[in-house]
């Protein structure tokens, strides 16, 4: 018997289309290897000379299958694999993760630890943004902005690591609350980014803000209209660019975000242009907020709950006393069975609406995880912006949309 | 001309070709370094004192790289591309005055290679000729990428010729002449205003055409903000996306000479050349054009990138009218100081 090999067929990724005599297409496949789509995007263009006439965004190339891993680990298992979705915002999929979660077991955390929740989550953000403002300078062809931006973000990082050893996964929250103390210096390291980060700012706009070429790449960019925007189920920037009104912080607030007194950045024309105005904006409101959180913080108190079967007992309690031994051993071997019911709860990260689901059957594993990520939802947009733009345009677009192919595909 | 002077002359091109490329390898050098302190970094340092050995480490890792021609490329043309590109670069240091004539072992030699009486219109061709590289190279790749990069190359050059040509015309209307030796000469013979002395540098008299050349230039050598053909953004590498190895340092080398030249134009027809205050020579000429290298990368650091189509919007509805009308202006103070008007 003798084994026929044959050549396989090559999948034609792009082609030349003649749409009629006088006119042809042509279709380029931007990505999943191209150096500014953020990732593993894949855009497949449609062009007639430089000028857009049809965009297919194909993602999938990152899908490692999060939310089913979710179903398949106990509650307090997941909470590494949510850094994994957003990497660039680590704490606040931790922070929605854990939100919800409590949700479901009706508890909640001390006041202490909230504020800390709050005070990362806000210092996620303004990771998540300067890397964002780096990215999309850079793909407009600002090239010096992303160095800029990412010293800054170096001094997070350096915040993040002290607090909890890590950098980019952080892994930072628990059900509950914190394992960790609070380092006795890291209140002293946030202010002393709070003293230097509003001078930097300033800098940043002063290369961009007001320079001709810059306005000419983003203003009348990417509009969208705020009916389209709410019919396309956009949120974060994307949707606040276009004038909605609408932040999870103040529609409903979670942690203590209705003791803070901050504001809410709306754009007016809905281009990529304003979407970068409100993203400043959400980073000197974001300053605020922790200024105002470090000046609230008790610093004294629990970080964790304490005598509860959801929550792992503190270490040194666990070598100490019978119960909290005999309740690690049950957390550990077993985990802990939520009561039966469903629980949606979103967050506003620095993208948008971050919303978990976790359908309970009383058992210690869900029985459906599902994660709304914002850039998944927010990236439908596309296609609506890109038809009629330029080719130059479309690397702006993707930049403005803010996407992170690991949460967009999960 | 007798056998000496045959000689000395192309032994002094022989300098200047090597200089020239030297001077390349160390401008990507000297890139790198004013990149890296204007973005808060520190640039190359690890190879010999203060990095310096860079370029040379550079060039090994690009010659020992592997040579590859993509399977649907148009092989020859491909091939052939780079090479039309670097070797024009070069050619336009040869008209480029380095100083006058003096004299060596009794022998007289002049400090250019060569004086044409259209200098000027001579340098212009050659970068009209370069552009053929860059075209042939993103056609022949048989990638899109390319092909674009290589259509709004086309475009760009053309566009930005017109307006390069144009803004030296009246720097030809003052000095009467295309010949670089004699628009150097013409600057040299210092103005007095009441006493004043003032040197007759055309940057003074033609403020206008001197913006417009170097926007114009800027655009014409395909840097930054104008660096559609190889946006790297958008177009990945634009026309050499395809290009490895030697081929793709030849395009790389193309440019940066493109830039030398450019900023030894600029420094020869608008800010004096080799005069200086003091001891006229070969450094002045250096010092202003490093002055231009300097401009070049500070450009690239500050500023985002232009659309194509705003681009061409610059071009033909900004800079084109701006140097008709100085054109039109100049000509009609040079006709009032003659006196027929």
């Amino acid at each position: 018997m003798s084994l026929e090999i044959t050549e396989p067929t090559p999948v034609i990724i792009s082609e030349e289309r003649q749409v009629s005599d006088t006119r042809r297409e042509l279709v380029l496949n931007m990505g999943p290897q191209h150096p500014s789509t953020h990732g593993v995007l894949r855009v497949r263009l449609t062009l007639e000379g430089e000028t857009i006439t049809g965009c297919d965004p194909v993602i999938g190339y990152l899908h490692r299958g999060v939310e089913k891993l979710g179903e398949s680990k106990r509650y307090a298992q997941f909470v590494p694999w949510t850094d994994r979705t957003d990497y660039v915002a680590a704490p606040s999929n931790n922070l929605g993760y854990v939100l919800t979660v409590e949700k479901l077991l009706g508890i909640e955390a001390p006041e202490r630890a909230q504020y800390w929740r709050m005070i990362m989550a806000e210092l996620a953000r303004l990771a998540s943004h300067l890397v964002w403002l780096g990215t999309h300078a850079l793909d407009i062809g600002a090239l010096s902005m992303s160095l800029y931006c990412f010293r800054e973000r170096e001094m997070i990082l350096d915040i993040f690591e002290k607090f909890c050893g890590a950098r980019l996964t952080t892994n930072m929250m628990e059900i509950g609350g914190f394992s960790r103390p609070i380092p006795p210096d890291l209140p002293d390291m946030i202010r002393d980014f709070l003293a230097v980060f509003p001078k930097r700012q300033r800098e940043y706009e002063d290369m961009l803000s007001a320079n001709p070429i810059w306005l000419a790449r983003t203003r009348g960019v990417g509009v969208i209209e705020p009916d389209v925007a709410i019919n396309y189920g956009l949120t974060g920037a994307c949707l606040r660019g276009s004038g909605v009104n609408y932040d999870v912080r103040k529609a409903q607030p979670y942690l203590f975000y209705d003791r803070v007194d901050f504001e809410v950045p709306l754009g007016t024309h809905g281009d990529v242009y304003d979407r970068y105005l409100v993203r400043m904006e959400e980073m000197r409101q974001s300053l605020k907020i922790i200024q105002q959180c470090l000046d609230q913080v008790p610093t004294d108190g629990p970080l964790k709950l304490a005598e509860s079967n959801y929550v792992i007992p503190p270490h040194d309690t666990v070598l100490t006393t019978a119960e909290d031994m005999q309740r690690h051993f049950i957390w550990v071997i077993k985990g802990f069975s939520p009561p039966k019911g469903e629980v949606y709860l979103a967050i506003e990260h620095s993208k948008g609406e971050l919303g978990h689901y976790i359908v309970s059957d009383g058992s210690p594993i869900p029985y459906r995880l599902r994660i709304r990520t914002p850039d998944f939802v927010n990236l439908q947009s596309l296609p609506y912006m890109a038809e009629g733009a330029m080719l130059a345009d479309v690397v702006a677009l993707i930049g403005t949309i803010d996407i992170v192919l690991g949460s967009v595909d999960r | 001309m007798n056998w000496a002077a045959f000689l000395s002359n192309y032994i002094f091109a022989f300098i200047v070709l090597n200089v020239m490329l030297g001077l390349m390898a160390y401008m990507t050098y000297f890139e790198r370094k004013v990149l890296a302190a204007m973005q808060d970094r520190v640039g190359p340092k690890r190879t010999g004192p203060f990095g310096l050995l860079q370029p040379i480490a550079d060039g090994i890792k690009l010659l020992a790289k592997e040579d590859i021609v993509p399977k649907n490329a148009d092989r020859l043309v491909f091939l052939v591309a780079p090479l039309l590109s670097f070797v024009l670069a070069p050619l336009s240091a040869a008209v480029i005055p380095f100083g006058g004539t003096v004299t060596v072992f009794g022998q007289e030699v002049n400090l250019y290679v060569a004086d044409i009486n259209v200098a000027v219109l001579y340098v212009l061709a050659l970068g009209g000729m370069g552009v053929y590289g860059i075209i042939l190279g993103g056609y022949a790749s048989a990638n899109r990428y390319s092909l674009l990069g290589a259509l709004r190359s086309a475009a760009q050059v053309i566009s930005y010729e017109i307006v390069l040509g144009l803004s030296l015309v009246g720097v030809f209307i003052l000095s009467g002449t295309l010949s670089l030796v004699q628009i150097l000469e013409a600057q040299q013979q210092p103005l007095s205003f009441g006493g004043v002395q003032v040197p007759n540098w055309y940057i003074l008299s033609q403020p206008l055409g001197f913006v417009l050349f170097l926007i114009a230039a800027v655009a014409e050598t395909n840097r930054a903000p104008f660096d559609l053909p190889e946006a790297e953004s958008e177009l990945i590498g634009g026309f050499h996306t395809e290009y490895s190895g030697f081929r793709f340092s030849f395009f790389f080398l193309a440019e940066y000479i493109n830039m030398i030249a450019v900023s030894l134009l600029a420094a020869t027809l608008f800010l004096g050349g080799t005069d200086g205050p003091i001891a006229d020579g070969v450094w002045w000429l250096a010092a202003k054009a490093a002055l231009f290298l300097f401009f070049y990368i500070w450009l690239r650091t500050t500023l985002p990138r232009f659309r194509y189509d705003q681009l061409m919007g610059l071009a033909w509805k900004v800079l084109l009218p701006l140097a008709l009308i100085n054109i039109a202006l100049t000509g009609l103070i040079r006709l009032w100081g003659l006196g027929l008007l």
